[in-house]
């Protein structure tokens, strides 16, 4: 790995670079009840719009890779006869400013799967070759459990990745694209005291972490208490909405829909992203259901993130951005469900507290 | 143009899309319905020819897999295939009018054109059970996967001991396949049709498969467990009481079969709807020795 030092000012020029292909970053789009800060990634047009100090966004970058509805195909039909076309997926670059690691590791997870496995996705596929990532260490906020998750860093998956140490960023590079833009800003090596101080960034950050969810032995854990009362506490107050897939950097299911067109001489083949918590997930034609239960529905969601995944690709799906929890209208937080199915209370600053019942 | 952080992809000839890739994840073969026979009041055997004559000779499937049928504008559903697998030709489908498509199928005539993907998951593992009896227990439409490993074992009859059917459906009028068993019984197999509510025209015998698959197991004794491989499909009670009652018989986990069924959309494992924990039914299934599927929470 190269690393290099560049003063503050200098990513403004380095934006300017990059700024020919289209930018995704986080922006600022409003405030919350609480007045704080709602941050989103989106199209950015200026450096100025760009808030890099942002803690976490409400959406993960998951919709530029695997946007929420998506031609598959088209056909043109012809009395009997049809002919079905399918997208080239020809894809602009598009560069990434800011993205944090969490971000950065579930699309390296999404690549398991979608680019890596039998038959691949080839418009996944085009997206990501397209992609230009520059990483942005970050500060935890209260939600974060990507440090139990082994997510709070990243080895792979980005051009350059930044560090903010006052008033210059320590730079990663991992790809020859992002040293070819370095070489056109001011940049230098970093010297004995860059090193000193970015190990003291990354030290002080880890020592921030407050969420903590115990993933020993989980996968076991999980098989093991298949059958817990703890299920059914939390199925009881999940909605079945959908909202935790919606934000989640890493859910990926699908369901496809065919409509005709109002002309009958064509016809769409359309994907959209679903969420395994709706109701009709798992509901078969002629009315078996398969999960017909909430909780059975909540249950499966970290059966498949947490021991399925696991059990395929020797990682979690889970990069533990605490979105979903954030995001749960009924205030469900992926830490507390897998700490009351381990009968313990959530392990909030080191206490642990076994279960009344 | 230096500061492109990656070049443009180049634009294909033939202008946006492109028709009929075979590298695209949305391949799919154009066939057309050949042959519809109606077999009881809700299902049908379709008839299923590729229109490509080199692809009809390339595509070749193993018995319990599944192609996802496509009608543009409809909708695309994964069936079992239900023929032979070594009988070239027509493929074969035996649907219920259930669901959106199945009940467009229900209306359409011969020569309509459909879209055909696959084959796709895991099969029957037949030519490991030479020497082995057959025992194929079906109830309702689970006869419709089973019936392509049957005529597999009845197309290789000699390399296998004796086979054994027992078949359940709910009514006489229920039955599928009627017109085919003096056909399968020309082959030296035992096949034992039962129905849950006889009617008028109804010899046979009444009751559940369970009752006539003890008198079955009773009658072979220690012999079962040294050369018996079971295949079971059905609807997803049946599952438990059939395969527990097999295994009490002393049949080995790993040589009794199951084939699941699963709500899909993509049939290549990426949409995740037929997952069982993240076991997909479409790669890793439909198809599974009882021991996976035992081992599969909340598979059966």
């Amino acid at each position: 790995m190269i690393f290099k030092v560049f003063k503050k000012k200098e990513l403004a020029a380095l934006y300017e670079l990059l700024a020919v292909n289209a930018v995704v970053g986080p922006v600022r789009k409003g405030t919350d009840r609480h007045n704080q800060p709602l941050n989103d990634f989106a199209r950015v047009y200026s450096f100025a719009d760009l808030a890099l100090d942002y803690s976490t966004t409400v959406h993960s970058p998951k919709r530029f890779v695997l946007p929420y509805r998506k031609d598959l195909a088209r056909f043109t039909v012809n009395e009997q006869k049809w002919r079905k076309e399918t997208d080239l997926d020809t894809e602009r670059p598009v560069v990434f400013f800011g993205m944090h690691a969490c971000d950065i590791n579930a699309l390296n997870k999404l690549d398991k799967v979608l680019a890596e496995s039998v038959y691949p996705v080839s418009s996944y596929i085009r997206k990501r070759r397209n992609m230009f990532i520059i990483g942005l260490n970050c500060r935890p906020s209260p939600q974060c459990f990507c440090r139990s998750m082994g997510t709070d860093s990243v080895l792979h998956g980005y051009d350059m990745f930044l560090t903010d140490l006052g008033d210059k960023y320590f730079a990663e590079i991992s790809s020859v694209t992002a040293f070819n833009f370095l070489q056109q800003i001011k940049c230098r090596d970093p010297g004995p005291g860059d090193e000193r101080q970015y190990e003291a960034v990354t030290a002080e950050k880890t020592a921030r972490f407050t969420t903590e969810v115990d993933t020993s032995d989980l996968t076991k854990i999980l098989d093991l208490e298949f059958y817990s009362p703890a299920w059914d506490r939390w199925g009881r107050k999940c909605l079945s909405c959908g909202t935790c897939a919606n934000v989640c950097p890493t859910c990926y299911c699908y369901g496809v829909e065919e409509s005709v067109d109002l002309n009958l001489q064509e016809a769409h083949k359309t994907r959209f992203l679903y969420s395994c918590n709706l109701h009709d997930f798992a509901k078969v034609a002629g009315g078996h259901n398969f999960r017909p239960l909430a909780s059975t529905r909540l249950k499966y969601r970290y059966y498949h993130k947490h021991r399925g995944f696991v059990e395929a690709f020797e990682e979690s799906l889970c990069v533990g951005c605490g979105r979903c929890g954030a995001a749960c209208l009924a205030g469900i937080t992926p830490p507390e469900v897998i700490a009351d199915v381990r009968g313990k209370k959530k392990c909030v600053h080191g206490r642990e507290e076994k279960h009344d019942e | 143009m230096t500061n492109r952080v990656t070049p443009y992809d180049t634009p294909g000839r033939h202008g946006r899309c492109r028709a009929g890739d075979p590298a695209s994840f949305e391949s799919s073969f154009q066939a057309e319905i050949t042959n519809i026979y109606s077999l009881t009041a809700r299902e049908k055997l379709y008839q299923i020819q590729l229109v490509d004559q080199e692809e009809r000779n390339r595509f070749m499937f193993r018995p319990g897999q599944f192609v996802m049928l496509e009608i543009p504008g409809i909708g695309e559903a994964p069936f079992s295939i239900s023929s032979s697998p070594l009988r070239h030709g027509n493929l074969e489908l035996c649907i219920r009018a259930v669901g959106n498509l199945t009940n467009f199928l229900d209306r359409v005539r011969r020569g309509c054109s459909v879209g055909i993907s696959g084959p796709f998951g895991t099969h029957f593992p037949v030519e490991n059970m030479h020497g082995q009896d057959i025992l194929l227990i079906a109830g309702g439409l689970g006869i419709v996967p089973l019936r392509s490993p049957l005529w597999e074992v009845l197309d290789n009859r000699n390399r296998y001991g004796t086979v054994d059917i027992i078949y359940g459906a709910k009514r006489p009028v229920e039955l599928l396949f009627t017109y085919q068993y003096e056909e399968w019984r020309q082959f030296d197999i035992n096949l034992q049709i039962t129905v849950d509510q006889g009617d008028k025209d109804w010899h046979g015998s009444v009751g559940l498969i369970t009752e006539i698959l003890k008198e079955r197991l009773n009658r072979d004794g220690d012999a079962l467990a040294a050369k018996t491989c079971a295949i079971v499909c059905g609807p997803p009670v049946m599952f438990h009481f059939v395969c527990d009652m097999l295994i009490k018989a002393g049949i080995p986990m790993q040589k009794i079969f199951v084939s699941l069924e699963r709500r899909m959309h993509c049939g290549r494992g990426k949409c995740c709807r037929c997952n069982i924990g993240s076991t997909y039914t479409c790669l890793d299934g439909p198809v599974f020795d009882y021991w996976s599927a035992m081992n599969l929470k909340e598979a059966i």
